[in-house]
């Protein structure tokens, strides 16, 4: 094969990575989920804290939620110290992940660019870096000008109804392939011994005297020492199980692929206001991803009218895709919290672990939240990482506001 | 895209309104009674059923009028619309 063709990078398909065991009829962790975060917390588990008497129970097929389906962007220039410490803390992992897997992911840290397209969109995002750069985190502001170098094909004319007056940088920051991400945890975490159980939905979530006991599944009782909620999109619904509300609401959110394209965009390319963000797969794709649909939703399907938008807001920035053919649409359920910040820890219920409230963004997360949340569940106690996204504190108030740094932009 | 029966103006175009959540969400009756855990209830929890779910929408481009709709969350089918003095219907 021609070396430099689109796609020349990517490894061959994957023989399979992982045995199909059947359930046994107890296990000291039982992992409700088998996306990234609940791949990566059984790895971690099992690398980290020797605990490998575990079963990742996913309902459909492996890795086949979120984990397929968001736009792999990954990044750690959030606004807020709290927040800077678990995604950053990822950001470090994601590169040495491949050689700690022994699996490619094919990580390409060639940067990310978040437009302003106002002057309170400049304000914002020049406050963010010199918060990133006090925490240590690469970050840059660049003008109109610095944005064309980076990536000639964005239209930086100020002729348009939202003029690009510059961006936020930051050069570590990238996307890798998230099936081959999912398939690394799963085969390490399978090599280290543990099960991982697909088609194997999470039915009831037993309980006595406070503390968890088994889960109720569709392929029978099975007893756990511990339990750890990874389920996204169904937290409220697999939360309620277990006898608790969360301050969630799921929507859907979608994306979208073009045909193959020869490589024509360096980096990646985000706007809140306009409401798009573009990468190029290592394939040729172009990817895109918009806004979440406003209502609850667990279709895993969204409305046309985000998909215009996104597409509007696309060919204002890049006149380039005018003439690009659309491939294929699909969302996915993501779970949102009302200070955009995930919640991690400790429930209501004894040996009972919640890791939800990612929303459009917890892809960038997966191993820092699997290392984070693998460490609270082994101790009984939160991560210093994780501590500041417990679930009381919609009480007590502490919230960890990322609006403007993570919304819907991922 | 889906269309949307408005009480007063009948089936239009889902882009010609906004969504405005939970139906039924009531402001407490004694604010200073409320503990912490109250207040974070009512201020942030909202439900979040894979399934029918009472909800508030606006007909923004069209008679600008509040009203509410059962929806099923799993396949967006409105099961009921009903105005906002009307209790909310017994979905069978
Ligand atoms: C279109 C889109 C674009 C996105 N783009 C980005 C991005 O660019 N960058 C970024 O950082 N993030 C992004 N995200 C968000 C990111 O994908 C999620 O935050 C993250 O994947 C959530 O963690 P997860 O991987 O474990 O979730 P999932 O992969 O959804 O895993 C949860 C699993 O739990 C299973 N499950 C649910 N209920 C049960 C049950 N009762 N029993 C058993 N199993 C159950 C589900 O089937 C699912 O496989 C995007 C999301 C979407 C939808
Ligand atoms: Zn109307």
């Amino acid at each position: 094969m021609n070396p430099t063709a689109p796609g020349a990078d990517l490894p061959e398909h994957p023989d399979f990575l992982w045995d199909n065991p059947d359930p046994k009829r107890s296990y000291d962790v039982v992992v409700v989920g088998g996306g990234g975060h609940g791949l990566a917390t059984a790895y971690y588990l099992a690398k980290v804290h020797g605990i490998t008497n575990v079963a990742v129970l996913e309902k459909g097929w492996l890795a086949g939620g979120n984990m397929a389906r968001n736009t792999t962007i990954i990044r750690s220039n959030y606004l807020w110290d709290e927040s800077s410490g678990i995604y950053e803390h990822s950001l470090k992992l994601w590169e040495g992940l491949e050689e700690d897997l022994g699996y490619p992911i094919l990580f390409s840290q060639r940067g990310v660019l978040n437009l302003a397209h106002g002057l309170q969109d400049v304000r914002d995002s020049v406050r963010r870096v010199e918060a990133n750069k006090l925490n240590g985190i690469d970050a840059e502001w660049v003008d109109a000008a610095g944005v064309k170098e980076i990536c000639p094909i964005v239209n930086t004319s100020p002729d348009v109804r939202y003029p690009v007056l510059g961006a936020t940088y930051q050069p570590r920051a990238g996307i890798a392939k998230h099936d081959y991400v999912a398939w690394g945890f799963a085969r390490a975490a399978a090599a280290l011994g543990v099960d991982l159980i697909q088609d194997c939905e999470v039915t009831g979530i037993e309980t006595a005297a406070g503390r968890v006991t088994a889960v109720d599944t569709t392929r029978g009782r099975i007893a756990a020492g511990k339990v750890a909620l990874c389920a996204a999109g169904h937290s409220s619904v697999v939360a309620k199980m277990a006898g608790f509300d969360l301050p969630l609401v799921s929507h859907p959110l979608q994306a979208l692929v073009s045909e193959l394209l020869e490589p024509v965009h360096p980096t990646v390319v985000m706007s809140n206001a306009v409401h798009v963000y573009v990468s190029q797969a290592h394939k040729g794709e172009l990817v895109m991803g918009a806004g979440i649909d406003s209502y609850a939703g667990y279709g895993q399907r969204g409305a046309f009218h985000i998909i215009e938008d996104q597409m509007a807001a696309a060919l204002e920035l890049f006149p380039v895709f005018a003439r690009a053919h659309l491939l294929r649409t699909w969302a996915g359920i993501v779970d949102v919290t009302p200070d955009a910040s995930p919640i991690v820890g400790l429930t209501p219920v004894e040996n009972l672990y919640l890791n939800c409230g990612w929303g459009t963004g917890g892809f960038k997360a997966t191993p820092g939240v699997g290392d984070c949340f693998a460490h609270t569940v082994a101790k009984g106690k939160p991560h210093p990482y994780a501590e500041p996204f417990t679930l009381d504190r919609f009480t007590t108030g502490a919230l960890v506001d990322e609006h403007g740094a993570a919304a819907v932009a991922h | 895209m889906q269309l949307i029966p408005c009480p007063w103006c009948g089936p239009r175009e889902e882009t010609e309104f906004h969504y405005g959540g939970q139906a039924h969400v009531a402001y407490p009756q004694d604010p200073a009674a409320l503990s912490d855990e109250d207040w974070a209830k009512f201020v942030f929890f909202r439900a979040n059923p894979s399934g029918p779910l009472p909800e508030r929408w606006t007909h923004s481009a069209g008679c600008r009028r509040w009203f509410n709709a059962v929806r099923d969350t799993r396949t967006h089918d409105l099961l009921a619309v009903y105005r906002l003095d009307e209790p909310r219907p017994v979905i069978p």
